[in-house]
């Protein structure tokens, strides 16, 4: 098994807080497989997550310790001692994110997917037409928006707006996606929508995601993670983790006792 | 009793409401009825020199604009650092009330300032310091807007821009500048309304002039400044001019900020 | 780029805060002669631009050597070189002689001293607050309590739409219409103190109005509809429950008024009659500081013109003092941005 990511004896602090949020976190994303972080609210796993592209250095003061090593080229890099904004813009082209509500940009459907394609440095017009269908294709939705490309992505339902997002983030091809709760804030139908589609990516990128959702996780991930409190918990295949745990909290919150 | 107290003082209420808007709708009526009567084609077609309105016109509409031009940009930028750059901190929030502090600044006192820094070297009034004084009084107002309205998007999108590898400038000026489009426009409509409308600023700044000019290095045509000037003078047509360029003035002001409304509800 | 555009950023905030002192700085500076010849005396002396005879050169050594005599002297060398410099152009001996006389008994200057427009300022200002705080707390209680939302909101856009009318505009109003019908059934000249104070008024009530309905509308439903569950009647609820729900907006908008009457230039402009006198009565004319400025300035040159930018500094350090106040008192900034 190979791993895209690995996260070693990681610390998180935000800025002022006296402890740190995220302790002692050892934890490998494997490469085009599904790794799912699950807990009660507040124990950190979206921390977690924002740590892995830091997008969390939008706002300053947070600290790290310890290590996340991304592969890039064959080599393991560790993201959290990259400074520059350039480093940190690249970092972000290869690992994306995917929110828990829907983030159209206000433009239209066409130029929302392409946005990301510029700071790639694709300059060629029809390659980033020949992207954007193709990104759209892989969020399967192409067929509903090939004839409203130039229209407001506002107008899209909530269901669309999130596979839109998709489409964005993975037109830039990354090596990896975050979803940080993506379907939280959906109806049943879109959210069935979603995973199927999370599901497929899986054959061209590594996927995290954070959910609240201990079926989704279990529907659709090949890994699960389980913290509390800060710290990780127990970590595994998901058929053991929800079928045999061996962590006594773990039990628990899976089977409801609390969370 | 109880219920006797509160019919009377109710009752005030209303009156002093009532009390509030005859005297609000007395100003526009007599206003109007004294604008629409002085309001013929010879004022667009002539001078002031000619007792006409056209180089007042549009010469306060220069003035006003040029203001735009200057204050928009410091405004904006200023209000973009305020809400994207400075996290909240200590500094910023000391400049927001800095910022809040001037836009109530007596509008006079920014005419004198203006008066020191720009007529006093330069040696007479001239258009510059007329549209510099305005953009002074513009861009608290301008720096209010864009700090308020860029708070209203939510962190999420641009959290979305940065996530797909954009730097952070290019998120704010193709994201969230357009999602708080509408609410920036309207204010920035608002406020060329309030400072086209302005007397105190201009009077020793652009001063006025009699004639049609486009040269910003001269004394300018203000209109407010020329209603100041008309309003007192014996002669009753020039009197006449007044309370037309008061009416048109009124109109335009009324009309933006009406437009400014619209713009609002139609994109909410 | 990005670290150019932030350093841009920050640069132009930074512009408001150098903008500010630099307007004090420099109205300080124009204002120096005229503060360090009058110092705070010229905030309580009434007389504007009277020529006083001065005092013989005995008193004015005597003045001199208490005070730092090198200042003095630097002031004779100064005043020496001009001598020179005129002589020059004239006959020698003549003006020894004129200077001569000048020096011993007609040695005349120019007294400035702002009380008289600073009290009028002041109590124009009173006069449109005492007007206009009732009506627009009336107004805004009406608008947000009483009226049927159907009237509330074309009345209500209605009185924003009156506070965006030029001043200009308030003032004309004043001059050619209200100051003559004050004059008939008040008595005193269409121009006067009252006018003043009452066009003030009637400039502010929309701008206190709409801040004041904004301050009562942000009063949660819910904690008016208890006392209503309880038997409250309107009026009860109006001052048990929104009034002192939204006391410090309602202040804050009260003092904001203020602050924008005592500044405000145009709307007085036209009939608070610009003369240099106390006003006896109410219906005196007198003048303000903005006035004063706007009508004076323009023919004022050397020492008339300082004490002007002294009136300015007044003026400014007043109005600031005033919307600092409401500002960090009672219109506390609620930055609800950045929840980290």
């Amino acid at each position: 098994m190979k791993n895209v990511m690995e996260i070693k004896d990681f610390y998180f602090t935000y800025p002022k807080a006296p402890k740190p949020t995220l302790k002692n976190i050892n934890l490998n994303i494997e490469e085009n497989k599904i790794t799912a972080l699950i807990g009660p609210s507040g124990c950190g796993k979206s921390t977690l997550l924002r740590s892995l592209n830091r997008i969390q250095d939008l706002y300053p003061g947070n600290k790290y310790d310890g290590e996340i090593l991304l592969k890039i080229n064959d080599k393991m890099e560790n993201i959290l001692e990259y400074k520059k904004e350039n480093k940190l813009i690249e970092l972000r082209q290869r690992v994306g994110m995917i929110f828990q509500k829907p983030t159209p940009f206000p433009m239209s459907i066409f130029d929302n997917v392409a946005y990301g394609l510029k700071f790639a440095g694709i300059k060629s017009k029809s390659e980033i037409e020949g992207r954007v269908e193709k990104a759209l294709q892989g969020a399967a939705l192409w067929s509903e928006v090939k004839d409203r490309l130039k229209e407001s992505a506002l107008g899209m339902s909530g269901g669309q707006q999130q596979r839109l997002c998709i489409a964005r983030a993975i037109a830039v091809e990354p090596e990896v996606l975050l979803f940080d709760e993506p379907t939280s804030a959906l109806d049943p139908i879109s959210t069935a929508a979603i995973e199927e589609l999370v599901v497929e990516l899986k054959e061209r990128v590594s996927i995290a995601i954070v959910t609240h959702n201990m079926q989704q996780a279990s529907r659709i991930s090949d890994y699960t993670a389980f913290m509390y409190l800060g710290d990780l918990v127990e970590f595994g295949e998901t058929e053991q983790i929800f079928l045999n745990p061996k962590e006594k909290q773990t039990e628990d919150y899976i089977t409801g006792r609390f969370g | 009793m109880r219920f006797l107290i509160n019919k009377i003082v109710l009752g005030l209420s209303i009156l002093a409401a009532l009390i509030g808007l005859v005297f609000l709708f007395w100003i526009l009526i007599d206003l109007t009825i004294k604008g629409v009567g002085a309001i013929d084609w010879h004022i667009f077609s002539n001078d002031l020199v000619n007792n006409g309105l056209r180089n007042l016109l549009i010469g306060q509409f220069m003035l006003a604009l040029t203001a735009v031009v200057i204050g928009v940009p410091i405004g904006m930028i200023a209000g973009i650092y305020l809400q994207e750059y400075s996290y909240g901190s200590k500094y910023a929030e000391f400049i927001r009330n800095l910022s809040d502090v001037m836009m109530s600044a007596p509008s006079i006192v920014i005419g004198v300032f203006v008066y020191a820094i720009v007529v006093n070297p330069v040696g007479h009034a001239n258009g510059w310091a007329g549209s510099i004084a305005l953009a002074i009084m513009m861009i608290p107002i301008v720096v209010r807007t864009t700090d308020d309205m860029l708070g209203l998007v939510p962190k999420e999108l641009r959290e979305a821009g940065i996530a797909l590898g954009a730097p952070k400038y290019k998120v704010i000026f193709d994201i969230i500048i357009k999602a708080a489009k509408v609410g920036i426009t309207t204010g920035i409509l608002l406020a060329f309304a309030r400072i086209a409308g302005e007397t105190a600023p201009l009077l020793f700044t652009s001063g006025n002039s009699q004639f049609f000019t486009m040269n910003m290095n001269q004394e300018f045509p203000s209109l407010t400044v020329a209603i100041y000037n008309l309003a007192t003078m014996p002669d009753e047509n020039l009197v006449k001019i007044a309370w037309a360029g008061a009416f048109i003035l009124t109109v335009f002001v009324l009309l933006i900020n009406l437009l400014g409304r619209y713009v609002i509800r139609e994109k909410k | 780029m990005e670290s150019v555009f932030k350093k841009l950023s920050l640069t132009s905030a930074t512009l408001i805060l150098l903008l500010l002192t630099s307007i004090f700085v420099v109205l300080f500076i124009y204002a120096k002669p005229a503060i360090d010849e009058f110092g705070l005396k010229f905030l309580t002396d009434p007389r504007w631009g009277v020529t006083v005879q001065v005092d013989t050169p005995k008193v004015d050594k005597q003045v001199a050597t208490t005070e730092q005599v090198t200042d003095e002297m630097a002031q004779n060398d100064n005043l020496q070189t001009e001598d020179l410099l005129l002589d020059d152009s004239s006959d020698n001996s003549d003006s020894l002689l004129t200077d001569d006389e000048d020096g011993s008994t007609a040695n005349t200057k120019e007294v400035y001293g702002g009380f008289v427009p600073i009290v009028g300022t002041v109590l124009s200002t009173i006069l449109a607050m005492l007007f206009a705080v009732p009506i627009a707390m009336g107004i805004a209680v009406f608008l947000s309590e009483i009226a049927h939302p159907l009237l509330a909101k074309p009345v209500g856009v209605a009185i924003e739409l009156l506070a965006a009318i030029p001043s200009i505009i308030y003032g004309m109003w004043g001059l050619f219409y209200f100051g003559p019908l004050v004059s008939k059934y008040v008595g005193g000249q269409s121009v006067s103190l009252l006018v003043a104070g009452l066009v003030l008024g009637v400039m502010i009530i929309p701008f206190m109005a709409s801040l004041t309905r904004d301050s009562m509308n942000t009063t949660p439903a819910v904690l008016k509809e208890s006392a209503y569950a309880m038997g409250a009647t309107k009026f009860e609820v109006i001052k048990d429950v929104i009034f002192p729900y939204a006391k410090q907006g309602i202040i804050g908008s009260i003092i904001l008024a203020l602050g924008r009457a005592l500044g405000e230039t145009m709307a007085v402009a036209f009939v608070i009659g610009g003369v240099f006198t106390f006003p006896k009565v109410v219906t005196d004319p007198t003048v303000s500081i903005p006035v004063v400025l706007a009508n004076s300035f323009a023919e004022s040159s050397g020492m008339s013109m300082s004490a002007l930018f002294y009136l300015a500094v007044v003026l400014f350090v007043l109005s600031f003092a005033v919307i600092s106040f409401a500002k960090f008192y009672f219109l506390r900034n609620k930055n609800e941005i950045f929840n980290k």
